[in-house]
């Protein structure tokens, strides 16, 4: 067909890079490399598009984005005094749902619990009110993990701007070795983040770690898409537009390029299932979002 | 280091598409980021846009000038092949920037000569030579040397044309540009550019500016073909009517 001359897709210069490091072969995106010249890269990646990486992420998913991020907080459903550790939490889009998520739980069972006191004079229902508002979010809270500084900033200047302040914190940690004790968070999540994770087995392994018992894992990735035609268009769209877009808006291709490339070579849906099974997770299922350019992997633990 | 075939990747998984032929695509010079005719089209497209809504990003101009000469770029090239100096500079690929002008010496050079007219014009307009891009999309590696000098050569032809670095200044030096190349960057920006200019600016531009650009660009030879490094003694009145710029209004 003649799309496919159109598209003559460059593979992306592979290159075998032996320097002086030696360890393990990696990938980064299409090309191979060591473990360590892999961390670098991605931190690299992450630092150059941290400041646009929001506008870019609408861009990318024309929005779609902050919709996969809703489900996921949704199907998390926490309650007020719920622990949340976010990995890989960057710029801060899960930690701010999960706010606001508890925000209104906590808003509906104030009126639930005024509608009780009918029969109560306006001064003690005015105390009471009171009471409340003091811990509006009802103890939870929210720690934001992420290895890359820049990204860190990129969350904590809009969280300022946004104006959440109360039970969130901002730590800087590296997901294979999380700066935590054991049991310590009743939810896990990562949301786009462990795509760029060099160890997955490690960072799957922290996580079963610091979560207490009964804790739930909840991972929102890229994923693989096995309808076939709906997988040659969404190639169509990685590999043609969304580098130029990376290069339009950001001045940066290689970014993106890498982007889509690690989208690729990332476990598909059964694969990651066994990998966090693997560390120990049970009741492991998951979830795909449309036709499985995302899904959402979720486990226990027991 | 080696390039390897797609192939030899450890999965191959759905998912990527139309990677069934081993086109390897090789880097041609350091920089290059190699890209299929929809990419080309949709950057093109992308950095027009992007170009007008934010003048600053001057690096979507280059883009744009890249992805748009595919025609242009071999005409010059194939100008400067036929031309004895412009033969020359294709093979000897000089480059103007900090490391490789000598500017104490430029400064030193009496006034009206073309090297004290550049660094006078540098240091007026507080620009460095060093602030060119170097170019991504061309994947034709004599072709991207043909369009880095055009770049480089773009603050000469400023000191040439007596033209500052303000929007009027650059809008005629694109008239200019534009018939000398035949780049269709260089169109595109001398047709939108005047949109942000005032009316007063716009009228001495149609009226005086561009017609001298647009005169003096189709009369003169191909500035490509100038070996401006070897001519810094020479005065740029004696330049201008070599190459056949009038003098500027």
């Amino acid at each position: 067909c003649c799309c496919r001359a159109l598209v003559a897709r460059p593979a992306g210069g592979l290159r075998t890079l032996r320097g002086v490091a030696t360890g393990p072969e990696m990938h980064f995106g299409f090309q191979t490399v060591t473990e360590e010249e892999r961390r670098e890269k991605i931190y690299q990646v992450f630092e150059s598009v941290a400041k646009k990486y929001d506008v870019m992420n609408d861009s990318m998913t024309l929005g779609i984005h902050r919709v996969w991020k809703d489900i996921l907080i949704h199907k998390m459903n926490p309650s007020p005094g719920t622990l949340l550790l976010d990995v890989a939490g960057g710029t801060g889009d899960i930690a701010f749902r999960f706010i606001n998520y508890i925000r209104s739980v906590r808003e509906r069972q104030l009126q639930r619990k005024l509608r009780h006191h009918q029969n109560l004079s306006w001064q003690e229902i005015f105390e009471s009110y009171q009471k409340d508002k003091f811990n509006s979010l009802g103890d939870s809270q929210v720690v934001v993990c992420d290895i890359n500084r820049e990204m860190l900033k990129v969350g904590k200047q809009k969280a300022e701007h946004l104006g959440y302040a109360e039970g969130l914190s901002w730590v800087l940690g590296n997901a294979e070795e999380l700066p935590f004790d054991d049991d310590m968070f009743d939810v896990y999540t990562i949301a786009f983040g462990i795509r760029n994770v060099t160890r997955i087995d490690l960072a799957l392994q922290e996580a079963y770690r610091v979560l207490k018992p009964g804790g739930r894992f909840l991972c929102l990735e890229f994923s693989h898409v096995s309808n076939p035609l709906l997988s040659r268009l969404y190639d169509l769209y990685s590999f043609q537009f969304i580098p130029v877009l990376g290069e339009v808006i950001a001045g940066d291709w290689k970014s993106y390029q890498y982007l889509v490339e690690s989208i690729r070579r990332f476990p598909p849906q059964e694969e990651l299932k066994a990998m966090i099974e693997d560390a120990g997770f049970f009741r492991v299922d998951y979830e795909n979002l449309n036709f499985g350019i995302v899904a959402i992997h979720s486990g226990f633990k027991l | 280091g080696r390039a390897r075939p797609s192939h030899s990747e450890p999965r191959g998984r759905d998912g990527r598409g139309g990677e069934e032929e081993e086109e390897v695509w090789h880097q041609l010079y350091p920089g290059h980021i190699p890209t299929s005719p929809l990419q080309k089209a949709l950057l093109a497209a992308g950095s027009a846009v992007m170009a007008l809504y934010d003048p600053y990003r001057h690096d979507m101009v280059a883009v744009l000038g890249e992805t748009t000469g595919c025609l242009a770029l071999p005409n010059l090239r194939d100008k400067m092949k036929n031309h004895p100096e412009g033969y020359r500079i294709l093979q000897e690929r000089p480059r103007i920037c900090l490391s490789t002008l000598d500017m104490a010496r430029l400064q030193g050079l009496p006034d009206g000569s073309l090297g004290r007219e550049y660094v006078r014009f540098l240091e007026d307009n507080k620009v460095s030579p060093d602030t060119r891009m170097p170019p991504k999309f061309v994947d034709d590696e004599e072709l991207a040397y043909v369009i880095q000098r055009y770049r480089e050569v773009h603050d000469l032809m400023h000191t040439l044309l007596g033209m500052p670095t303000n929007m009027l200044g650059e809008v005629v030096v694109k008239w200019f540009e534009a018939v000398q190349t035949g780049l269709p960057m260089c169109i595109l920006g001398a047709a939108f550019g005047p949109l942000r200019l005032s009316a007063r600016k716009l009228q001495v531009l149609a009226t005086e500016l561009v017609p001298w650009a647009i005169r003096s660009g189709l009369n003169a030879s191909c500035i490509l073909n100038i070996y401006y490094e070897q001519r810094w003694e020479q005065p740029v009145e004696s330049l201008r009517e070599e190459l056949g710029i009038f003098p500027p209004p």
